[in-house]
Parts: C-alpha cells; sequence; structure tokens
C-alpha cells in the first residue's frame, strides 16, 4: 500500500495504527485512547461517512495524534478528512502528490466550524466586531 | 435577497475548479465510473433515460431577474430550450451533455447560482414558504435562516456521506405551504414571551414509507439553531441504518427509536456540540437578514385588508378578475399583491418552461416586483411583491407568453414527477396521467374548489402522492404500466398521509376513476366543504363504492 | 425475441446501441447480439459508454421494439414531445 499520505504535521507515517476502529463501533465507548500514537479509522466503503464524526469526536476529546483513514478513500475526500480531523490517509489505491496538494489548496475558506481550526466564514467576515469585543 | 460576497463567490468558483478537474480526470481515464458517478452526483448531474439530468439548486426557491434570465440562458445553450421546476424548488434540465456541465457550472456561478449538493447523500437545498418576505401571517422571514442553513450545509464535512439524501425546510408561519412536516428536518418560526425560536420536526418525509414529522423541540432559541442541527446531523450520521437503502432515512431512525429516545439522543449530543463554537453569532445573523429586508414599498392609500375580489363558480366575468380571484393574494403591505403564475397551463407539460417563458418572467420580476421571483414546492412561480394597479400589465403578459392560466390549487393545478417520461427510477409514466386528469376536471374545477391531484411515476414519491388530496402512484405490474389510487393527504399543516383505496388501474382507468371521486364529492359534500374535508367527515367508503362499485356498507 | 446492446455515450448521455462494427444513435441500427455477456465485459472496459446493458426486443415491421415499455421510451424518446423523439414509433 505505501506510505500513509500526510494531511499535516500530526502525522505518523512509519507507524502502524495502535488500533483500528471500524465505522459501527461508538468512538466514545473506547477506553484508553488517549494512549494512542495512531488512531486508525477505517473505511470500508467511501460512501459509509460515520468515520468523520468519529475523527471529529476523537478531536474533541483531545486526541492529539495520528488519526489515520484506512481504505476506500480517493483525493476527492481530502478536504472533508482534513476538515474532520484525520492527520493521515492510508488510501487502497495510493493518492497522486500532486492531485491532492491541488485538491487541499482549492476551497480559500470554509463555511462550518469543524475539526481543523479553521476560521468558518462568519469569523472572517465580523473578525473587527469580535476583535472589538 | 442575499447576495454573496468574496468568500460565498470564492466557495461557488472553487467548486467548479474542483468538478472541473474531476471531470478532466474522468475523461483522461484517470477515474473510473465507479468513483466518479458520486462526484458528479454531488454537482446535481444524473445519467436519466435519454442522456444526462441537471439539478440546479434554487436556494429556498429565491431567484433574482438577472438569475432567472440565466436560467433561460442554459436552456438554449446547454438544453433543449426548457427546464423543468420541481417539488424542491429547484429546477432541472433534460438533455445537458457531459463535457459541456463544468462550463455550465461555470456559467451559473456568475449570477451567484451552482448545482452543489443537489444531488447525494448529503445534506440537499433548504426549501421554504413562497410567500416568505409578503405573507401577511408571518412571524418572521424564513430565509435568511434558510441561508444561514445554506452555508452551514454547503461542504460540511461531516455530513457530506450519510445514509441518505436530506432535507430541511423551514417556514415562518403556522400556516405551512412548503409541506414542512414532511421533511427530515422542519422548522418553524415561532415566538415564545416575545422570543423568536423554532419548533423542531424531525422524521418526515413520504417514499416507500411516509411519515408526519414529530415534534422533537418545542422551543429552540435562534442562537442555537445551528448546534441544535448539527446534533441532529452527528446522531442520523452515526446511527442511521447503511444496511438497506429503503431504510437509510432519518425518519426510520426517529420510528424505530421513537420519537422520545431520538429526542433524549439529539438533546445530549447538542449540549455537547453547542459548546464548540459552531454558532453563528449575532453579527452574522444581523448582516444576512438585512439582505431581506423589505424593498422599498411605497405607501400606498388602500383599505387593509382589500376586499376579496368575487370569486364566482361560473366563468362569467372577464378573464382578467378570474384570474386575479384566483391567482392573486393578500400581501402584508396595502395596495400590494402576491402574484401566483401557473405553469399548469392544461395540455402543457406541468412545471416546465421555455428560455422565451423564462426571460419574460425575468422581466416581469425587474419591472414588478422588485426583481423576485419565486418557485413553489407544487411547480408554480410566484411574483411577490406586485403592485395592486399594475396586475394588469402582468397579467396582459402572462397572457402573451400562455402563462396565464386561473387554476391555483385547483384540479387542473396538478403536480407530477418527470416519470417514465424521463426518469430511470420510474415505474410508470406520471405527465400524461397529469394531463388526462387535469383535462378532465378543468371544466368543472371552479365548482369543485380547492383540489390537490398529486401524482408519482414510482414508490420514491417526487410527485408527493403522499400529501395529495388525491395521489396517484405508478407501479410496475408484470411489466405494465399501473396506477394506485391514495386519498387524504395534505402536505399543509393539517398534514396527513394519503391511503390507498384499492386495487390499482392502467391510464384510463386511473383518469376515469379519479372523475369518478370528483362526482360521489360534489354529491356528498356540505356548504363550504373542500374535497380533502368531505373524505376526512366521511370517510372512503362512498368513495370506493363510486370507483370499485362495492356496497357502501359492507 | 433478441438481445440488443445499449449504453449511453460518457461525453454527452446519448443513448448508443451496438451496431456490430461500432455504435449508433438509432436503435434501427442495431444488431442481436450472439454472445451478450462477453460484448458487454469486453466494451464496459474502455468507458467510453457507460451503463451498458443487455435488453430484450423484438422485430415489428422491419424495426427493433424493445420488450419493456421503460426501454421502448428509452429508444424513441419522450411520449410527451413529440418534437424530441423519434417519429414514428410508437412507444405502446
Amino acid at each position: 500500500m505505501g506510505e500513509p499520505f500526510a494531511i499535516d504535521a500530526r502525522a505518523l507515517g512509519d507507524l502502524e495504527p495502535d488500533v483500528v476502529i471500524g465505522p459501527e463501533e461508538d468512538v466514545r465507548g473506547h477506553a484508553a485512547l488517549g494512549n494512542h500514537r495512531v488512531i486508525g479509522l477505517a473505511f470500508p466503503k467511501w460512501r459509509d461517512g460515520r468515520a468523520y464524526s468519529s475523527a471529529r469526536i476523537l478531536r474533541e476529546r483531545g486526541f492529539a495524534g495520528d488519526i489515520r483513514a484506512i481504505g476506500d478513500l480517493t483525493v476527492d475526500q481530502l478536504v472533508f478528512l482534513k476538515r474532520a480531523g484525520f492527520s493521515s490517509v492510508a488510501a487502497e489505491r495510493p493518492l497522486d502528490a500532486a492531485v491532492a496538494a491541488a485538491a487541499l489548496a482549492r476551497f480559500p475558506f470554509v463555511y462550518q466550524r469543524a475539526a481543523d481550526g479553521a476560521l468558518p466564514a462568519w469569523a472572517l467576515r465580523h473578525a473587527q466586531a469580535e476583535a472589538a469585543e | 435577497m442575499y447576495q454573496y460576497d468574496e468568500i460565498d463567490q470564492a466557495l461557488v468558483d472553487a467548486r467548479v475548479d474542483e468538478y472541473r478537474d474531476q471531470l478532466s480526470r474522468r475523461l483522461a481515464g484517470a477515474l473510473d465510473e465507479d468513483h466518479f458517478k458520486p462526484l458528479r452526483l454531488k454537482n446535481g448531474l444524473y445519467l436519466q433515460l435519454h442522456a444526462y439530468m441537471l439539478r440546479v439548486a434554487i436556494p429556498y426557491g429565491t431567484l433574482s431577474g438577472a438569475q432567472m434570465r440565466m436560467l433561460g440562458h442554459v436552456a438554449r445553450k446547454y438544453d433543449r430550450g426548457y427546464g423543468h421546476f420541481t417539488t424542491r424548488q429547484n429546477i432541472q434540465y433534460n438533455w445537458i451533455r457531459l463535457e459541456e456541465s463544468a462550463d455550465l457550472l461555470a456559467s451559473l456561478a456568475t449570477v451567484e447560482m451552482h448545482a452543489i449538493q443537489t444531488s447525494g447523500n448529503c445534506i440537499r437545498n433548504i426549501s421554504s414558504d413562497q410567500y416568505a418576505g409578503a405573507a401577511a401571517d408571518e412571524v418572521d422571514d424564513p430565509r435568511p435562516w434558510a441561508e444561514l442553513l445554506r452555508q452551514w450545509s454547503s461542504f460540511h464535512p461531516e455530513f457530506s456521506y450519510l445514509p441518505r439524501k436530506f432535507k430541511i425546510c423551514v417556514i415562518g408561519s403556522e400556516t405551512d405551504r412548503a409541506a414542512m412536516k414532511l421533511h427530515d428536518i422542519g422548522l418553524q418560526l415561532v415566538r415564545r414571551d416575545g422570543e423568536l425560536g423554532f419548533r423542531v420536526f424531525v422524521g418526515g418525509g413520504m417514499g416507500r414509507t411516509p411519515f408526519v414529522a414529530p415534534v422533537i423541540r418545542d422551543f429552540l432559541p435562534t442562537a442555537e439553531f445551528l448546534s441544535y442541527c448539527e446534533a441532529i446531523l452527528r446522531v442520523y450520521n452515526r446511527y442511521g441504518r447503511r444496511d438497506n437503502i429503503y431504510k437509510a432515512r432519518i425518519k426510520i431512525l426517529v420510528h424505530e427509536l421513537g420519537a422520545a429516545e431520538f429526542t433524549r439522543q439529539v438533546e445530549a449530543e447538542h449540549a455537547h456540540v453547542k459548546t464548540l463554537g459552531i454558532d453563528a453569532p449575532e453579527a452574522e445573523i444581523e448582516r444576512i437578514r438585512g439582505f431581506f429586508a423589505a424593498p422599498a414599498f411605497e405607501v400606498l392609500g388602500e383599505d387593509y385588508p382589500p376586499p376579496a375580489p368575487p370569486v364566482s363558480t361560473s366563468r362569467e366575468g372577464g378573464e382578467f378578475e378570474l384570474w386575479v380571484a384566483r391567482q392573486v393574494a393578500v400581501h402584508k403591505v396595502p395596495g400590494y399583491r402576491i402574484v401566483n403564475i401557473s405553469l399548469k397551463p392544461v395540455g402543457q407539460i406541468p412545471g416546465d418552461a421555455s428560455a422565451g417563458q423564462m426571460e419574460a418572467i425575468a422581466e416581469l420580476a425587474e419591472r414588478f416586483s422588485f426583481d423576485e421571483v419565486r418557485v413553489t414546492h407544487a411547480q408554480n412561480l410566484v411574483l411577490p411583491h406586485v403592485k395592486a394597479s399594475d396586475l394588469p400589465a402582468v397579467w396582459a403578459k402572462l397572457v402573451e407568453i400562455g402563462l396565464a392560466d386561473a387554476n391555483l390549487d385547483l384540479a387542473s393545478d396538478v403536480i407530477a414527477c418527470p416519470g417514465l417520461d424521463y426518469c430511470t427510477l420510474a415505474n410508470a409514466r406520471s405527465i400524461p396521467v397529469a394531463q388526462r386528469i387535469a383535462a378532465l376536471l378543468q371544466p368543472k374545477e371552479a365548482e369543485l374548489g380547492e383540489l390537490k391531484v398529486k401524482v408519482s411515476g414510482c414508490i420514491n414519491g417526487c410527485g408527493h402522492h403522499h400529501a395529495g388530496h388525491i395521489g396517484v402512484l405508478g407501479v410496475d405490474r408484470k411489466g405494465t404500466e399501473n396506477y394506485q389510487l391514495l386519498l387524504g393527504g395534505s402536505g399543509a399543516e393539517d398534514t396527513s398521509l394519503a391511503q390507498i383505496l384499492g386495487p390499482g388501474f392502467d391510464e384510463t382507468g386511473i383518469v376515469n376513476a379519479v372523475g369518478k371521486l370528483t362526482e360521489t364529492y360534489l354529491s356528498v359534500r356540505t356548504d363550504g366543504e373542500r374535497f380533502l374535508d368531505t373524505y376526512r367527515r366521511v370517510g372512503a367508503a362512498p368513495f370506493k363504492a363510486a370507483v370499485y362499485g362495492e356496497p357502501v356498507y359492507g | 425475441m433478441a438481445k440488443l446492446l445499449t449504453g449511453n455515450e460518457l461525453l454527452r448521455g446519448d443513448v448508443l446501441w451496438w451496431t456490430g462494427a461500432g455504435w449508433s444513435l438509432t436503435i434501427d441500427a442495431a444488431v442481436a447480439v450472439e454472445d451478450g455477456e462477453a460484448l458487454l465485459a469486453r466494451e464496459a472496459v474502455s468507458e467510453a459508454v457507460s451503463d451498458l446493458a443487455l435488453i430484450d426486443a423484438e422485430r415489428m415491421d422491419g424495426r427493433w421494439r424493445p420488450v419493456k415499455v421503460r426501454e421502448r421510451i428509452r429508444a424513441y424518446g419522450p411520449t410527451v414531445r413529440d418534437d424530441l423523439a423519434i417519429a414514428g414509433q410508437d412507444w405502446r
């Protein structure tokens, strides 16, 4: 499969996941995830989007390690994966680095708050008002 | 209406760029159909019976003249000269070429339009009341809230791979002109002790297993409504069924958990997500509200409310008077009216408009309606702010373009999905059935009064047959078209689901059966009763007897 | 009863019919296919034509008539727009 694609600096591409959690599992039910360095979230099929919620929940609970998306994924999910809190991707078919980079750079703004810390559009629109508070 | 700032425009432009890249990778063979198909669906491009179909979003059914004009241009340049307005307030083009689809989307982007998330297992177009900002009974204009939802739901990273499609509706009054309780989430603006908030309904829907949505929150403060929707969607994304495509909507989850347990899970999730900074600040709400401020209405002296024009049951009086009586509604501002444009001229295809008609309506909107036109879920159009003194000019133009039929909510105002003439999902043709019913009933439609006939070509129910006073459902019966007859549905605030009456019919049989239903109604009704009211009073038995020839009792 | 191979052209979406030598927009140019599954598998590789399918059709008055009403409408055009349908074909 090759080295996982690194989305951001939290990626630990040379490490295997300490655990791989399936989409049907409740991440909130897992104990002691905080000790892991790499948590894998499985995508048996690209249309099963449960892992996006799992990744966000892990970030909301403060997990700061590598969350790796594993499975049936293409560059077209990259932006969603990044925003949902994933830091690396191990795709069944390796991602083209140039196409991946273009995908990640394509959308200059975001509308809503997610796990990646990007400021939603309304935060940019009212930055002056927020700064004044 | 809302106007894009550089952020909105940049996102729509980036989306076009992304799609163009995906399309070129597909055409170069770097992306196979199995992976490309969901991507083109996310931009509303379906492969249908004859060609690619594109569904363009019309957010909460609101358009400017320039946008309507662009829809006409798209029809001319990229399609075969017409488009179809849908039951979700969108527009569909039936003859699009894949190789031109990126250029088409780029053209739409120049007038702040797109086809984002009009298909696929994601949050779809936010629908709303076509009288928003004009109706006298409004608690608050629902459209700013619909716009907030549009932005929140667009490219949402957690909710782009849901178990199934997701439809949200926002209305601003008790009167429901948008079938709100038949949506996955229905939001009704209400006031409690002067504070504005939402009554929240979750789990409505039609299709294979119809449900009227239960209330899961009586009062939700507006300041929390995005985080509350986030909580609903997260519960659905995590626990909605993915094992069976026919059991994958949120209505199934709500039904299987029960409303109480579903509510408990949403409230628990909301207690968590509302701390994450998801809700837009008051400043953003006010900014968006500003775009929906009332236009510069003139102060016109008029008795208010104006006296109702006489509604006669005969065709006496001029055509114009008849049109005013039927198509024109009271506006909240004295001297103004809401004009309904019927896209159901008898003999034409329900909901279709030619490029020329779209261009003429664009001009009407610019000249007579403060540059605004609306699309209704009944596949008609609305000019929301017309001066009463301008009604003759508007009507004259509508006569010229063949859209002056006076049949709003009457028997010939039939809703029909595209059906087997266009759609790969269909089991039967729906348009010809709708046309034949309309032709049969039109001569006595004034006498029949309000009668909502809705025709779907398959169980997916895009014709909203479950919400029809008379519903028709096309099915495949051993390789031939067969039509089931349903009675007693309503998508208004008295929401109910139509019930099947008995065995199905062929095309001629269903048209005759509908005729018999109306004869029964006329013979049984009491004064002032609509068809729906009569059915609710007397039940199915007399109708069943008339249609199937069975004894009334027994 | 014969089997015809049909699909949609990728670039444009047009309904296409296998003629034995290539693809045609008109059903009357179609040929009955013998080893349909193998042919379909072979044509599926290029993906120039998508949604490949084998459909049942009969000869009637020297023309092809698909057995299923859906396939007839797909072959001839919408029944409600004569101007967008193939002339002289009865979909019923």
